[in-house]
């Protein structure tokens, strides 16, 4: 059976130029960028050229770049060595509740450690307000972290006008912009922002690999003690082969970037249209408009999303659930919470996120699927008034 | 050799289905057995409640203290449904004595076993089962 990946905010296949400029870097370059002879400056001349792709695609300097091994490692880096350097200034962080867990669990960490944390609520669509933002900020803020979009629901965050408060009072800034680079036009000087984590294989990049934008100027405490690379504020030899192929990823996404978001609006309005008008019971979770172009989360009355899930993967699909059942401490998704904090409703949900790769055609097939999945689940679930029915 | 290529294939298949659970709960999860309500049952056992995701009802027809018919309505992931659809196997045409003595780790054995974190939807399988056979003899004694 073909199978049909609609789970792109999950991970991407690495893209077919990444793989033809990662690979002569395990090999034939195989140099450590920190040797001082000819295989080692082949090396480092690779990571400088990547280096540049990605800062150029950003606004930012090349030697505000600094490659970690992903988005966790990047959120990591900047919310604790923003932390542990500006002890002296405050302890107090502010973050939104929607946050994904490399940032929610890491501010969480903190507060055991004796920072205070500030979580702000969202709206019913996801969104942060920027005033409530300025309203939690004390004499001993020393970090805003707020995500760009949301990984789970696509809602887009006003990052420009909450990067405006930063700076209104001087307090760093930090976007964890996972899901939207290289998918969402990011200018960290016109948006004010400190820090920005980004990561390689959400774009047809490779794995285990990413990076962090510090303004220039800006301290950060390193999470690792090591050697000098990456300016002194990530030890351990480079990923060279990964970075590479991160950068190619990067320079093609970003190429595409806006005809991509036409056509993959396109595909997702039409999943949405057809699945609101034509399933009972179905709504939308996350911003109608003011969302990723490639995000649909959809909520199923009386329809367990694990269990819709299996059902859309017999199918041939790869999609995705925030239902307690699929997780791994039988907890609904902290996102879909929230949004509405009726558990009910979190149970039931669908994720579905398109790519680079995804056709129409693909697109018609997930519709059809998920109508009849739906059926079919529907026809097991019991009638419980208010419950299972709509 | 043939064999034993055949037997690789059959293992990457159930990979593919799902690493999660065994073949049996794939096939009991896509095609549930006794599925659907009994208008005039006998008695009906409820087990679990929405907040947690799983909900079971279990309608029963008894004749002479034997379970004659029995079938299941359930809203829950694909291990809840399982567990229904095979208790409900294992219960029918068992008198209701022998019923009450399913425990869910047959449930959960019948189906090949269970990961961990999803035994109790066994536990709530065997649970409206029980509450089922229960409400029944309660309602009888009284008469």
């Amino acid at each position: 059976m073909r199978r049909i990946y609609a789970d792109y905010a999950a991970t991407t296949p690495v893209r077919k130029e990444a793989i033809r400029a990662m690979s002569p870097y395990f090999d034939k370059h195989f140099g450590n960028p920190s040797s001082l002879h000819a295989d080692g400056r082949i090396a480092a001349d690779a990571i400088k050229n990547s280096r540049k792709i990605i800062a150029d695609i950003i606004n930012a300097s090349p030697e505000e770049i600094i490659f970690t091994s992903g988005g966790t490692e990047s959120d990591n880096l900047a919310i604790r060595g923003i932390a542990s350097s500006n002890q002296k200034n405050g302890n107090h962080i502010i973050t939104s509740a929607v946050e994904h867990h490399a940032v929610l669990n890491t501010v969480k960490d903190l507060e055991k450690e004796g920072f205070d944390v500030t979580i702000i609520p969202v709206n019913k669509y996801g969104e942060v307000d920027p005033k409530e933002i300025e309203r939690a900020i004390t004499k001993k803020t020393i970090l805003i972290s707020v995500m760009h979009a949301n990984n789970e629901i696509g809602t887009i965050q006003p990052i420009g006008e909450i990067g405006k408060t930063a700076k209104k009072h001087s307090v760093p800034f930090h976007v964890d912009a996972v899901q939207t680079f290289c998918h969402l036009p990011i200018d960290v000087k016109r948006m004010n922002i400190d820090l920005l984590s980004v990561s390689s294989h959400k774009i047809g990049g490779p794995k285990g690999v990413g990076a962090l934008y510090v303004r220039k100027g800006l301290e950060i405490k390193p999470l690792f003690t090591g050697g000098p690379h990456e300016f002194n504020k990530r030890a351990g030899t480079e990923n060279v082969a990964g970075i590479v192929g991160f950068a190619k990823a990067a320079e093609i996404a970003n190429k595409e970037m806006e005809r991509e978001k036409r056509r993959l609006e396109k595909l997702r309005d039409r999943i949405i249209d057809s699945i609101l008008s034509s399933v009972p019971g179905s709504r939308l979770n996350g911003h109608p408009k003011n969302r990723l172009a490639n995000n649909v989360n959809f909520g199923f009355v009386g329809v367990e999303g694990e269990a819709l899930l299996l059902m859309l993967d017999s199918m041939g699909i790869s999609a995705s659930t925030g239902s307690a059942c699929s997780s791994h401490n039988l907890s609904p998704s902290h996102v879909l919470l929230a949004l509405d904090p009726d558990p009910v409703k979190a149970h039931g949900s669908l994720r579905i996120t398109l790519g680079y790769k995804t056709t129409e055609k693909e697109v018609d097939y997930i519709i059809k699927a998920i109508q009849i999945s739906v059926k079919k689940i529907r026809e097991i679930t019991p009638k419980i008034e208010g419950v299972t029915t709509y | 050799m043939a064999k034993r290529s055949k037997k690789t294939v059959k293992n990457s298949s159930s990979l593919t289905n799902s690493s999660l659970y065994t073949q049996k709960v794939m096939e009991h999860f896509m095609n549930p057995h006794n599925m659907g309500e009994i208008e005039d049952a006998d008695s009906v056992g409820e087990a679990g409640n929405a907040v947690c995701g799983d909900v079971m009802y279990l309608y029963l027809k008894i004749e002479k203290n034997r379970i004659k018919d029995i079938k299941f309505k359930t809203l829950g992931c694909a291990a809840a449904i399982a567990t229904s659809s095979m208790v409900t196997d294992m219960a029918k045409g068992k008198t209701l004595d022998e019923a009450l003595k399913i425990t869910n780790k047959q449930v959960a054995e019948k189906l090949g076993g269970l990961p961990a974190i999803k035994m109790h939807c066994s536990v709530l399988a065997q649970q409206a089962l029980k509450n089922a056979i229960e409400n029944y003899l309660k309602r009888n004694l009284k008469k």
